[in-house]
């Protein structure tokens, strides 16, 4: 069984049902026996971190989160998730996991594309993440394809070996992660369409090794 | 980069999809999941249904259709036409929809607009605006008005500084339609897109008036549009989002090429 945390940020049913048209059952929960029980973990979200990690903790899903990811199960973040497993992130000046090292930080305010134009935050909408080497979890998705992103915070590994692809806005920023069973991406795979139901169908079936 | 976004919108009236020419005369074309699935696998990258249920009492058909779609296809969507509380947006999102747009009810009581940020996210939240050419005044400086009701009632709200109340209110995006260039075929409303995507700092998206495959190549340039609203122009067959997405791809636009 999959787990999907439950911690009361953001709509979760929709990681759900991706997971349903890909033909793997989930649950969704907020107990912390019933993801370790699970055999692998998502851990979504979307929202502010301060009140993410207010919940989180109040859960007791921390230390879950923690006690799962030293077990060696494969354990999937997306978004606000993805941000919650860094050490501390600049919204709400918030003291997260720690299980990456790094920060969450904002994108600049006043920042242009290549020609001029004034960029939008949130980054919202569809962008290509580039690999910066192979991952199961990657597995068969075209170079070319492109995600759904929603954020305007975004995670900042200080080392290298955890930097899985990247994506340019303005800048470029890391937009998928890794460390050991963890693999955690800023964007969206279960709004990605195709590519993002690969991703999501080749999670389930990932023994949580990185080969790398 | 930040793809261009292309945006099918299916009008739905009692469970099943109509479009409207100037918002009358409305024609059955079929069911709103099938023809949502259809946009899934041609390339669509965002969907947007617009619900003009009349009688409030059939609003669980429309919820029942957003649930249907949230399983077939996985893209965002997002849901306007009569969400009025806090509660219609929580039902709709539940229900499967990345997003839900306001319009009349945001100008009737603009804290919705806030109090759904605060509820479920700026990105959630889409404000709807549906917009009517007038002569410049004090009260309208932009020349551009607020209208609801489907364009029958004006507001007297002028439609730029309404768009910076919504994104300060919390809108995480605009969807701006033109009541003037709605139906006509003849291209979207360029001087308002830009007056709008130039002074926000939102996204955009640019809709009413999509005749041409050129229109959209105008709006995402000339007019500044973060994403265009399309009907009519794939509707019925005469063109496919591919057509759509090439000729912009070979003019140097960046969208989604890859699905």
């Amino acid at each position: 069984m999959i787990a999907i945390i439950d911690y009361k940020a953001g709509n979760l049913t929709s990681v759900q049902r991706a997971l349903a048209s890909v033909g793997r059952k989930s649950v969704v929960t907020s107990s912390a026996s019933e993801i370790l029980a699970a055999e692998r973990i998502i851990f979504p979200g979307v929202g502010a971190a301060g009140t993410a990690m207010f919940d989180l903790m109040r859960l007791k899903l921390d230390s879950a989160l923690a006690k799962a990811y030293g077990s060696g199960k494969p354990i999937l973040g997306i978004c606000l998730g993805t941000q919650i497993v860094m050490e501390q992130s600049q919204e709400n000046e918030t003291r997260c996991l720690g299980i990456i090292k790094g920060e969450v930080v904002r994108f600049p305010d006043d920042f242009s594309e290549p020609g001029g134009r004034k960029l939008k935050v949130p980054h919202m909408g569809w962008n290509k993440v580039n690999m910066r080497r192979q991952h199961p979890v990657f597995n068969g998705i075209d170079s070319q394809s492109e995600f759904y992103f929603v954020h305007s915070y975004y995670p900042a590994p200080r080392e290298a070996r955890n930097l899985l692809g990247q994506t340019f806005y303005g800048i470029p920023f890391a937009s998928a992660l890794v460390s050991a069973n963890l693999v955690a991406v800023q964007f969206h795979p279960e709004k990605s369409g195709r590519p993002g139901l690969r991703l999501l169908s080749n999670f389930c079936v990932w023994d949580g090794k990185d080969h790398a | 980069m930040l793809s261009k976004r292309i945006i099918p919108c299916l009008d739905v009236r009692d469970g099943r999809l109509t479009k409207g020419i100037k918002f009358k005369g409305n024609v059955d074309i079929g069911d709103p999941v099938e023809m949502a699935a259809f946009y899934y696998d041609e390339g669509a990258d965002e969907l947007v249904f617009y619900d003009i249920t009349a009688s409030y009492e059939r609003r669980d058909i429309m919820i029942e259709t957003v649930r249907k779609v949230a399983e077939r296809i996985f893209i965002p969507f997002s849901v306007g036409g009569g969400i009025r509380t806090v509660e219609d947006m929580r039902l709709v999102l539940l229900a499967g929809a990345e997003k839900v747009s306001i319009n009349s009810s945001a100008i009737r009581d603009p804290s919705l607009i806030a109090k759904g940020a605060a509820a479920f996210g700026s990105q959630a939240i889409v404000l709807g605006m549906d917009v009517k050419r007038v002569s410049p005044s004090q009260e309208i400086p932009s020349g551009y008005e607020m209208v609801i009701d489907g364009g029958r009632t004006s507001t007297g709200l002028d439609a730029l500084s309404w768009a910076r109340s919504g994104e300060r209110l919390g809108a995480g995006e605009i969807c701006l339609n033109s009541i003037d260039a709605d139906g006509t075929q003849k291209g979207y409303e360029l001087r308002l897109t830009e007056l709008i995507a130039t002074n926000v700092n939102i996204p955009v998206i640019a809709s009413g008036g999509a005749g041409a495959i050129k229109h959209i190549h105008e709006v995402l340039t000339e007019g500044k549009a973060d994403a265009a609203l399309i009907a009519s122009l794939t509707h019925y067959g005469t063109h496919t989002i591919k057509e759509i997405k090439s000729h912009l791809h070979e003019r140097g636009i960046k969208v989604r090429m890859t699905w």
